[in-house]
């Protein structure tokens, strides 16, 4: 077990490429830590830093508070789970598992005994005479988490392992994996463009983009306080709605379109430096479950919104709606598909599974401002203090 | 049940299976030829109309053909000079198609491409140098001379086979090789190797057969009786006055009969993939 430490890293290809730009990281001993962001942001490369399968070209990376900027990733004490998997097709279950401490020159019982109990923990045992060929995309999955934790390393690194299984297995691989970690306790470095599996499954959580550190972060406090616009679009599903408006006087009120939704002054109160922008445009992100089904009585700050599409989940509705305020669109953060197909003005709130709602209707929703996001319109920088 | 019958019968007859039955009988009927010619007297061979099948049955043929002729002296050369050639080629072939193949270099495609130009070249165009370069080096009529003409000639198709069967082997089994503490040469050796068996035997395959075919090279540089090769020993059967067809027949078929066992034994390795389940899909 080991802390790893990232101090100032860059990665710059001979094409002149700068893929990972200044990062800087410490992962506690022990520690789950989450590398998440859109493909093409830099998480893998830096994730291949660690390993040692990828030069670094400035900046200092220390493995259990040691240097290992030039060390092979063989001396660096990690392993890797790859995307891949990359089992030897050639090799049984057991012989895959055991490669590397063969390669140790382990005596053949000390290694049978490591191979077992690591089949043990990923409920392998039946399997160990296999090839990978004759296996199930799950137990492959897991032979590759078996190599990994039968070499007992400092520092686990995993690039997207559960990318290439299907929606029910990710999840239920997604508990085995943390499960997994927490017993060993060993440090773990994790890869994703997952945010679900990034919020699940990480002590911490590090959101990256074109190459650049944005958070670093508990999952829950990463959620409610997004340090700028990519991360307040990229966290969450359904992502958060994110409109143009201007503050009134005071941060009295905000307004969206041709909406007005009055403000209390705690609002204010919490986030001292948003009467400053009295006036002035900014971005106002509001979580889909900060949106109620508001009735007759209500009272308190309303939105009304066009209801174009109702999803009924059983335990909730999702209602896509459409505001006349312009959606902001963070660059990145959706992928671009999903950014091609949002309306103007389209949000999305998590109401009541009764509700009476349908498409065409107007639908009144009180919004939680306290919980509000605010950001400015220049920087993307949340406005807080 | 009559329907399902009906079903099965159409799965037969289909366009598919009927191109392939002509296919075969194109390719199996000139093998069926030699092999059924070779059983036949002298007599039988020119009949007309010709028989389908020998009768009556003889082996003096083939008495004949390791007999008074001396295809069995052929047989050794071709197999000692097809086998260490195929070696070599294999061995280097194997090398160069993973550093073509893995490793980064400049000038790969230029290679590539020269290769592929040298693997199509005319033997004719250059028998007449390599006859005078093997003269000076005093290898006319010598296993090796041969040898290192046969691995010249096969090595480029190889390595572009290996070349593409290893570009094919997902970067990460080298890497996942690197974390466990694998140097290079074992890499190669206990991960890369196994995955790449398919692509080996196929150029293996490849490069047998063309050695023992070759024809020109053989006739050319090997004219001495004792170091001469299957195919050149078999067009110098018999006499001014005669030309024996049965004995002929019966060495051809002695002949295919190493490239039969050698695709039968390999056609697994040749056709699936060793790589399957490496990674996913």
């Amino acid at each position: 077990m080991a802390t790893v430490s990232m101090e100032k890293i860059n990665k710059v290809y001979e094409n002149g490429f700068h893929a990972v730009k200044d990062m800087s990281l410490d992962i506690a001993d022990g520690e789950f830590m989450v590398l998440v962001g859109p493909s093409g942001c830099g998480k893998t490369t830096a994730l291949r830093m660690v390993a040692g399968l990828e030069d670094i070209t400035s900046g200092i990376l220390r493995i259990g508070g040691k240097e290992a900027n030039d060390e092979s990733p063989k001396e660096r004490d990690i392993a890797m789970v790859f995307q891949n998997y990359a089992l030897y097709p050639h090799m049984t279950v057991a012989e895959n598992i055991g490669f590397a401490l063969k390669l140790r020159h382990l005596p053949k019982d000390q290694r049978n005994a490591k191979v077992n109990e690591a089949a043990e923990i990923l409920g392998l045992t039946d399997w160990l005479d296999r090839k990978p060929g004759q296996l199930s995309g799950g137990q492959r999955q897991r032979v590759a988490m078996g190599r990994a934790i039968v070499r007992e390393p400092s520092v686990f690194l995993m690039d997207e392992p559960l990318s290439n299984l299907d929606a029910k297995l990710r999840v239920q691989m997604r508990a085995e994996v943390a499960r997994i970690q927490r017993r060993i306790g060993v440090s773990t470095i994790y890869v994703t463009h997952d945010q679900v599996e990034a919020m699940t499954m990480g002590d911490r959580v590090t959101v990256m983009r074109d190459g650049t550190l944005q958070q670093v972060d508990t999952p829950q406090h990463l959620y409610d306080n997004p340090d700028n616009v990519f991360v307040a679009a990229f966290i969450g599903s359904p992502a958060q709605n994110l409109y143009d408006a201007t503050v009134g006087e005071g941060a009295r009120s905000v307004k969206l379109g041709s909406q007005t939704v009055m403000l209390p002054d705690t609002v204010a109160l919490k986030r001292p430096a948003l009467p400053a922008f009295a006036g002035k445009d900014v971005v106002v992100g509001m979580r889909p479950e900060h949106l109620h089904a508001a009735s007759p009585e209500t009272t308190g700050p309303k939105l009304v919104g066009d209801v174009e599409l109702v999803e009924a989940l059983g335990s909730e509705l999702v209602v896509h709606f459409t505001i006349d305020a312009h959606r902001v669109i963070a660059e990145g953060a959706l992928d671009k598909d999903e950014a091609s197909l949002m309306q103007s003005g389209e949000g999305v709130a998590r109401v009541e599974a009764k509700t009476p709602v349908k498409p065409g209707d107007k639908m009144t929703f009180s919004v939680d401002v306290e919980d509000m996001q605010f950001f400015d319109t220049q920087t993307g920088l949340a406005i807080r203090a | 049940m009559r329907n399902r019958k009906r079903t099965g019968w159409h799965r037969v007859i289909n366009g598919v299976n009927i191109s392939a039955f002509f296919v075969v009988l194109f390719v199996g009927l000139p093998l069926y030829w030699l092999i059924a010619s070779s059983f036949k007297t002298p007599a039988n061979l020119g009949d007309s109309p010709p028989q389908w099948f020998p009768n009556p049955v003889t082996t003096a043929n083939y008495r004949d053909a390791f007999g008074p002729e001396d295809f069995g002296i052929y047989f050794r050369n071709s197999l000692i000079v097809t086998l260490v050639a195929t070696a070599l080629v294999l061995i280097v072939g194997t090398m160069a198609g993973y550093a073509l193949g893995r490793l980064p270099m400049r000038g790969k495609f230029t290679l590539m491409v020269t290769l592929l130009i040298i693997s199509v070249f005319p033997a004719i165009a250059v028998v007449a140098p390599l006859y005078l370069l093997l003269r000076d080096l005093g290898w006319l009529n010598s296993y090796q001379g041969l040898i290192l003409v046969y691995t010249a000639f096969n090595l480029p198709f190889a390595i572009w086979i290996l070349r593409n069967y290893m570009l094919g082997i997902p970067k990460e089994m080298e890497e996942t090789g690197r974390i466990d503490g694998a140097g290079p040469l074992r890499t190669l050796w206990t991960i890369i190797l196994p995955m790449a068996l398919p692509g080996i035997f196929t150029a293996g395959i490849f490069c047998f057969t063309a050695c023992w075919t070759e024809f020109l090279f053989s006739l050319t540089f090997n004219s001495q009786n004792n170091y001469r090769t299957i195919p050149v020993g078999i067009a110098e059967f018999g006499t001014v006055f005669t030309v024996p067809y049965g004995t002929i027949f019966a060495a051809s078929v002695v002949a295919v009969v190493p490239i039969g066992i050698l695709v039968f034994i390999f056609r697994k390795f040749v056709i699936s993939g060793l790589t399957s389940g490496a990674v996913k899909g």
